[in-house]
């Protein structure tokens, strides 16, 4: 994995934003939020990689067991946090599996995945007073999972995107935003399509895509699948930005359509219409 | 069939006679006596003489082209070896042959025909060999020609004859003269069309249509010359020396094995390595034999022979013009004549008597022959590519043999510029998302849409892995794509997602495969200076390379099979890997509608009257858009043909006899795909052939074999071949079709004549022009056939084995090391779509008086009329839909809301809802016919003014105007009648379920949101900053958390007031983000009221000051007032888990509790009785006993309040001594 040797080959793997884009403000430095960004994606990686271990029913019993031993013992200490740093398991999923377990317990059905995520939300409505001390106090203590995190990635990707909006405004390229295309019922929609393609290092665009993430490996495949290669099926070629840096080996497909940039480009090519 | 051209060149009849007696059987009056008396004898031999004479040049000038085998045309049966007695000939042909052509006999003779054929045609005796009774003659041929059928020779004539056929037949169990198919790289070999057979199924292009596999064309020196072959000492094949036989075998191996890789890389695009390999061995032979006009054996009677030999070409009697023209070209280039050491004893120059000497003597005899056909169709010559001109102009021989000529094709070089690109195919472009066709609203279900959704992923998907990866040796459509094909076709399950699958299938197709244009296309022909500087080996070598690079002209010798080059194999894999009958018939619907559609297209026709300039831009867009068209229509018809005929297509040998009676029966009830006849006749009727018959021919190409055995097909190979005797090119006229529109024709005819499924027998089955074939009763004054629509550049595209014939000049002159040879130069050419559709208007006096007025315009004039008409319609139609119909949505909105309101929140039910709306709504639909011919009156006129140019007249212009008006009144009424109703319904229904929906569970998010102020520069904490903030300082509060750990008064006060800035400035804020704010703030408040947040100081200090507490929560109150756009979940303070977080405190304090819930109240946010209902909520809970009692002491604290503003500071003071006791208490 070339991001696990960021020190040798830090310059050379990773096309940084440059510093003019620090449009959004943010008091820490880019590199230090790529950096985050990269942690977050390992971090995920590991989590998912150990998902299964962390739920087969035996592991959620001993978990449960642990868990109702521990309140018993002193409810007000930090009983799941302590079990989730210690089996290496993200503190708000543990969080989960032992709500699912005593909802199951406590209830006569299995609880839905919306009853779930909507205790998680607001840990007021588990009607277990230490659990929900528990669990908010989890939830309140991971830095990549929990609904917390959610948002504020939801926000940070929201951020940029009224970033890039205003560029496009600045630069006088009309487009249709994902709510419009969606009014249009696109079934599709990258974050903007412009209604007059632009080209950009000899590369035409049609949409663009904001990604406030760092562009890895493997989010970069996941996102090929389910979105980019998607717009291109139906808009053309497009480009996408990750604001937080990206591995260059992955801007292999400009030829194909799918252009990568860390920054909003500085040479746009317009049509021109005088010439036309 | 001998004794015509005997008596031919014994000068007993003149040419002219000949080719009247072979064209027109009936026409005999304008001979003389005598001539007509030699003829009548032989009149029931007319047909067979052009089968004669082409096999009968073929075999003469096989000792010239010892590399190739003679030339078949496929003309069947006619021996070309037998001169002499009338009586002998004539009843051996006829007997040979009366089963294969019986003109006279009934028709189920005839329909066994080519599979009699084709049996014969196996290696070994076939069925057809042991009925029909040949005798002796078959014998003797069939020892001779084991493998013989095809188009040579059949019935071998006379036995007692034993001249030239017998004596010198060509060998065709000689591998090297007849080599199988397949064998032929489709490269610049000067390649010799054969339709000779071999046994195994090579093509894996049609292995699926035909059990004979398709002729081909051997290369002309497969043999290297330092090799002597059989044919060194024995020059008419006769007499092997047996130990060739192991010999031959092994090449025949070797040459399987060749065409076995040629076969697996059908596509053009991956030119296999074969490609140049007869160059080296050709390259060795090259300085045979200089060709000299002195040295010409027998003038006169080479003469004689060129000129009937180019009647019959100029008269289309032979099936393929192109073909001919490339053995002509074969002989002008041939390199080295087989020493015949037997031959020619009695040879004198003054033979002129017989066809028992050999009619090519020499290299000078083939040359001069060829030379003399090549003058008799200049005009033809003149009409290829530049590329080819110039070869021919420079051609060393031309020049020595016809200064003449050569000067003509000088002249014709320097004037054309007929230059011709192929280039390769864009790479591919997606299908774009249309939301008017493939929005939610045209799906049945939401499972639909969303299935298709991903259906159109998985096609693009596989697309693409097939561009990467299907020119890797080894890699297999099937075994790669096959299964997820499937897959995905298996998920199409509602016939409506079948016709969307359709129709994304269909416009991929054509916007892939359509049109050979694009970017970067090149140029054939033109000669750079680079060349020249290299040599001629180096430029054989060259010539390969580009050869690969340019791998679309490899089309395959001068009559290949039908192929499916570059990414026409995508298309054509996909369907056989998906195996699905639903895909197939919905493609075929699809692909019929399409044809139809661009078939009757309203292309603009010609107007002599134009003048030059403008006429010319003019014509150039004419010329593209045809262009357009007919490549779509070809590309459609052919997989439409593909499709159709798929499920009759197979490896076996068609069936015989009466099994084959029975599936003639069976097919002749089944009605065809799509009406090509009535398509055929009509467009033949309205002189639109040079847009009918292209297409037809490609769909007619992929039949299988019963196929031209039905009546209703026959009938359409019968006009087909009526109109290619019609197209003679010298007849030219006004009104008349266009030389190059004929010349495309005729290169189409001529192929599909070629093809292995169209019986050879029907080329010569039918009887001259019919007169008949005037169909012309109808036919406009002029058709599109008589505009100059086709030009060089589509004939090439269409016809791209005629770009062999620059093959084969292109090698002669790169080995002669003098000339540059050719060279590419890229120059861009332009794909445009299909253009403005112009409409249908046929109805009414003003309909034919708006044709009237167009047809003594120039047609741009029309064009821009139709287009005007058609964008303002369709313009005026959203026009509208944006004023009308949102006007009446807005009303729709307003009457919903006041239903809603009266009826309270849930207002009933939906539908009945919106049917009341409907009924109130849509009689106002009847504004708009008239609002939308306001808009058409008002914006076509401007339109078309400035489309047209300046000088049209005012008349003209006015009435321009009126009829762009009217059409375009008359589209938009139509649509707007028909739609209007549903249309507003659609929309009101649309508008109904936003309604309701905001009616729904988030209210407040959907409101009107404030934005930030106008002089606000956005440099406000971004909301995830700060969301990130506070779950620290929560993260804290809550722990675990070391004991030095913790947060400044400072810190939480510049916190809440970056918060402040955030809300206030709103430009980076979502509604999710400002969510979890909000409820971040409440659970900030409920640790501030419960004094959990470790506070940073001097080390005795871990608590909060009340007076900062109250600081703090001051601000948030006011944040929550004045700030908050969204809900703040303040209940949150008073949940159990919240409150309950005071019950760990001691000791517990309840001051700022009863203080905050004082403030909210006050501040309006919370009513009392809410905060009521939580207190009373809160005693549910299980609480240790002195929490409980404490909580309701603060209850009753609070509800003893009075609601008055005043008291309430007061009150917090109260609360001091009531903290006091219960501190006492506990």
């Amino acid at each position: 994995m070339k991001c696990i040797s960021l020190a040798e080959c830090w310059e050379e793997t990773i096309t940084f934003p440059g510093p003019e884009d620090t449009g959004l403000g943010i008091q820490t430095s880019q590199s230090q939020a790529t950096l985050l960004s990269i942690f977050s994606q390992e971090y995920q990686k590991h989590i998912k990689r150990t998902h299964a271990k962390h739920h087969t029913s035996e592991a959620i019993e001993s978990y449960y067991q642990r868990y109702l031993n521990g309140v018993v013992k002193n409810g007000a200490a930090p009983v799941l946090l302590d079990l989730a740093n210690e089996v290496d398991y993200a503190p708000s999923l543990m969080a989960r599996l032992i709500l699912e377990r005593f909802l199951q317990e406590h209830e006569e059905t299995a609880p839905s995945k919306s009853v779930i995520n909507s205790m998680l939300r607001d840990p007021s409505q588990i009607p277990d007073g230490v659990l929900a001390n528990q669990v908010y106090q989890c939830i309140v203590n991971d830095c990549c999972y929990g609904p917390l995190v959610d948002c504020i990635k939801h926000a940070i990707g929201h951020e940029h995107e009224v970033l890039l909006r205003d560029l496009l405004l600045e630069k006088n390229l009309s487009f249709l935003d994902e709510d419009q295309l969606r009014a249009k019922g696109y079934d599709k929609t990258p974050d903007f399509i412009l209604q007059v393609p632009v080209a950009v290092e000899g590369h035409i665009i049609h949409w663009i895509e904001s990604k406030a993430s760092f562009g890895d490996e493997c989010s970069h495949h996941a996102y090929l699948h389910d979105q980019f290669w998607s717009y291109w099926n139906r808009f053309g070629p497009g480009l996408v930005i990750y604001w937080y840096g990206f591995i260059q080996e992955l801007d292999c497909n400009r030829e194909r359509g799918i252009l990568l940039k860390a920054c909003f480009p500085t040479n746009i090519v317009t049509l021109c219409h005088s010439l036309a | 069939m001998a004794a015509v051209l005997e008596s031919l060149l014994r000068e007993e009849v003149s040419v002219a006679a000949v080719v009247r007696w072979i064209a027109h059987s009936t026409r005999g009056s304008e001979d003389n006596p005598g001539e007509a008396a030699a003829l009548s004898s032989l009149r029931p031999l007319r047909k067979e003489f052009v089968p004669f004479l082409l096999n009968f040049l073929r075999e003469q000038s096989s000792r010239v082209l010892p590399q190739g085998p003679p030339t078949p045309a496929k003309a069947p049966g006619a021996s070309a070896a037998l001169p002499g007695r009338p009586g002998g000939p004539s009843r051996g042909s006829r007997g040979a042959r009366s089963q294969l052509f019986p003109p006279t006999e009934a028709a189920s003779t005839a329909a066994e025909a080519p599979l009699a054929r084709r049996g014969g045609r196996r290696r070994g005796p076939g069925p057809a060999r042991e009925r029909g009774g040949r005798g002796l003659e078959e014998g003797v041929s069939g020892e001779n020609l084991p493998g013989a059928g095809g188009r040579r020779l059949r019935g071998s004539g006379s036995p007692s004859r034993p001249s030239l056929t017998l004596s010198d037949p060509p060998n065709l169990s000689n591998l090297e003269e007849f080599p199988p198919v397949g064998s032929v790289p489709p490269g610049p070999a000067g390649t010799k069309p054969s339709r000779r057979i071999n046994p195994t199924p090579v093509s894996e292009e049609r292995s699926l249509s035909k059990p004979k596999t398709c002729f081909t064309s051997p290369p002309i020196s497969c043999v290297p010359s330092s090799q002597p072959s059989a044919l060194d000492t024995s020059p008419w094949g006769l007499g092997l020396p047996p130990g060739c036989r192991s010999l031959q075998e092994e090449r025949e191996m070797l040459r399987k094995e060749r065409s076995k890789q040629l076969q697996q890389s059908p596509t053009p695009t991956c030119p296999t390595p074969e490609l140049g390999s007869p160059l080296p061995s050709r390259a060795g032979s090259l300085t045979d034999e200089p060709a000299d006009p002195a040295r010409v054996s027998s003038r006169q009677r080479l003469e004689l022979v060129a000129l009937v030999y180019s009647s019959c070409i100029a008269e289309n009697l032979v099936p393929n013009l192109f073909l001919e023209l490339f053995f002509v070209f074969q002989l002008l280039t041939a390199r080295r004549m087989v020493t015949a050491k037997d031959s020619d004893p009695e040879l004198s120059p003054g033979v002129l008597d017989s066809l028992e000497s050999p009619l090519f003597q020499s290299i000078h005899d083939c040359v001069f022959f060829a030379v003399q056909v090549l003058e008799c169709h200049f005009q033809v010559l003149s009409n290829l590519d530049k590329g080819t001109l110039k070869l021919l102009a420079e051609n060393e021989r031309l020049l020595c043999f016809s200064p003449a000529l050569q000067g003509r094709l000088r002249a014709a070089y320097e004037g054309s510029v007929a230059k011709v690109s192929l280039a390769m195919p864009p790479s591919a472009q997606a299908v774009s998302f249309q939301p008017e066709t493939d929005n939610r609203a045209n799906f049945s279900s939401d499972r639909a849409f969303h299935t298709f959704k991903k259906q159109r992923d998985v096609f693009y998907e596989v697309l693409r892995e097939w561009e990467d990866h299907h020119e890797e040796p080894g890699w297999d459509f099937e075994k790669g794509l096959g299964s997820r094909i499937r897959a995905m076709m298996g998920q199409l399950s509602a016939a409506c997602s079948h016709s969307h699958f359709v129709r994304l299938f269909q416009k991929q197709l054509l916007q892939m495969c359509q049109s050979p244009g694009g970017a970067g296309g090149t140029v054939l022909g033109e000669a750079p200076d680079v060349l020249s500087m290299l040599g001629a080996d180096k430029l054989g070598r060259l010539w390969r390379l580009q050869e690969r690079l340019m791998a679309p002209q490899s089309s395959g010798g001068p009559c290949p099979p039908p192929t499916f080059p570059g990414c026409q194999g995508f298309f054509r894999d996909f369907i056989l890997s998906a195996s699905s009958f639903q895909f197939n018939q919905h493609l075929m619907d699809s692909l019929s509608l399409k044809i139809r559609e661009l078939n009757g297209l309203a292309l603009p026709q010609h107007e002599p009257s134009d003048e030059d300039g403008e006429s010319d831009v003019d014509w150039q867009g004419e010329r593209r858009q045809f262009a357009v068209v007919l490549l779509s229509l070809r590309l459609l018809a052919k997989f439409l043909g593909f499709v159709a005929f798929l499920p009759y297509r197979g490896p076996e040998p068609p069936p015989t006899g009466e099994l084959q009676d029975s599936i003639l029966a069976l097919r002749s009830q089944v009605p065809p795909v799509l009406d090509v006849r009535t398509l055929l006749q009509r467009g033949l009727q309205a002189r639109r052939a040079v847009l009918t018959v292209p297409w037809l021919v490609e769909f007619l190409s992929f039949a299988d074999h019963v196929v031209p055995l039905l009546d209703y097909y026959r009938d359409i190979f019968i006009l087909l071949l009526r109109l290619h005797r019609s197209l003679v090119l010298s007849q030219e006229s006004e009104g008349k079709m266009c030389f190059l529109n004929k010349l495309l024709l005729l290169a189409v005819l001529g192929w599909l004549f070629q093809i292995p499924t169209v019986p050879e027998d029907l080329f010569f089955l039918e009887e001259g022009p019919s007169d008949a074939f005037e169909v012309d009763t109808v036919a406009p004054e002029h058709g599109l056939d008589a505009a100059p629509v086709v030009d060089q550049q589509l004939l090439y595209t269409c016809c791209p084995y005629i770009g062999e014939l620059r093959k084969l000049l292109a090698w002669v002159s790169g080995s002669s090391g003098r000339s540059g040879g050719f060279m590419r130069k890229i120059t861009p050419t332009t794909t445009t779509g299909l253009g403005a559709q112009p409409s249908q208007t046929s109805q009414g006096l003003q309909a034919r008086l708006a044709q009237a007025f167009f047809h003594n315009q120039p047609p741009s004039l029309r064009r821009t009329v139709e287009f005007v008409a058609e964008r303002i319609g369709s313009n005026c139609v959203k026009h509208i839909k944006a004023t009308l119909v949102a006007d009446l949505v807005r009303q729709a909105e307003s009457l919903l809301q006041e239903q809603l309101v009266t009826q309270g929140e849930e207002g009933g039910d939906p539908a009945q809802l919106l049917e009341i709306l409907c009924s109130q709504l849509c009689p106002h639909g009847a504004q708009a016919l008239a609002l939308g011919r306001e808009f058409c009156q008002r914006k076509s006129p401007g339109a078309v003014q400035a489309l047209l140019p300046e000088e049209t007249p005012a008349a003209v212009l006015s009435s321009a105007e009126n009829i762009a008006v009217g059409l375009a009144t008359e589209k938009a009424c139509a649509w707007l009648s028909a739609n209007i109703t549903a249309l507003i319904r659609r929309e009101v229904k649309a508008a109904v379920s936003r309604t309701l929906r905001a009616q729904g569970p988030e209210p407040a998010a959907r409101g009107e949101r404030r934005g930030c102020s106008r002089a606000c520069e956005h440099h406000a904490p971004l909301p995830s900053h700060l969301i990130s903030e506070i779950k620290d300082v929560l993260s804290l509060a809550v722990g675990p958390r070391d004991p030095d750990e913790g947060v400044s008064p400072e810190h939480l006060e510049q916190l809440l007031g970056q918060l402040g800035q955030t809300l206030r400035c709103r430009q980076f804020l979502c509604p999710p983000a400002e969510q979890h704010l909000a409820k971040c703030s409440v659970e900030l408040a409920s640790l501030l009221v419960a004094d959990q947040i470790p506070i940073l100081g001097p080390p005795a200090q871990y608590r909060l000051e009340r007076g900062q507490a109250r600081r703090l929560l001051h601000m948030l109150l006011s944040l929550w007032k004045e700030d908050f756009q969204g809900p703040v979940p303040l209940q949150l303070l008073l949940s159990p888990r919240n409150v309950g977080l005071l019950a760990d405190t001691r000791p517990r304090e309840w001051d700022l509790l009863l203080f905050l819930l004082r403030e909210l109240v006050e501040k309006g946010l919370m009513g009392r009785m809410e905060i009521e209902a939580c207190l009373g909520s809160l005693h549910q809970a299980q609480w240790p006993g002195d929490f409980a009692e404490e909580l309701a002491t603060l209850s009753n604290l609070f509800l003893a309040e009075p609601p008055l503003p005043e008291p309430q500071l007061r009150a917090c003071e109260l609360v001091q001594p009531n903290r006091g006791t219960v501190l006492a208490q506990s």
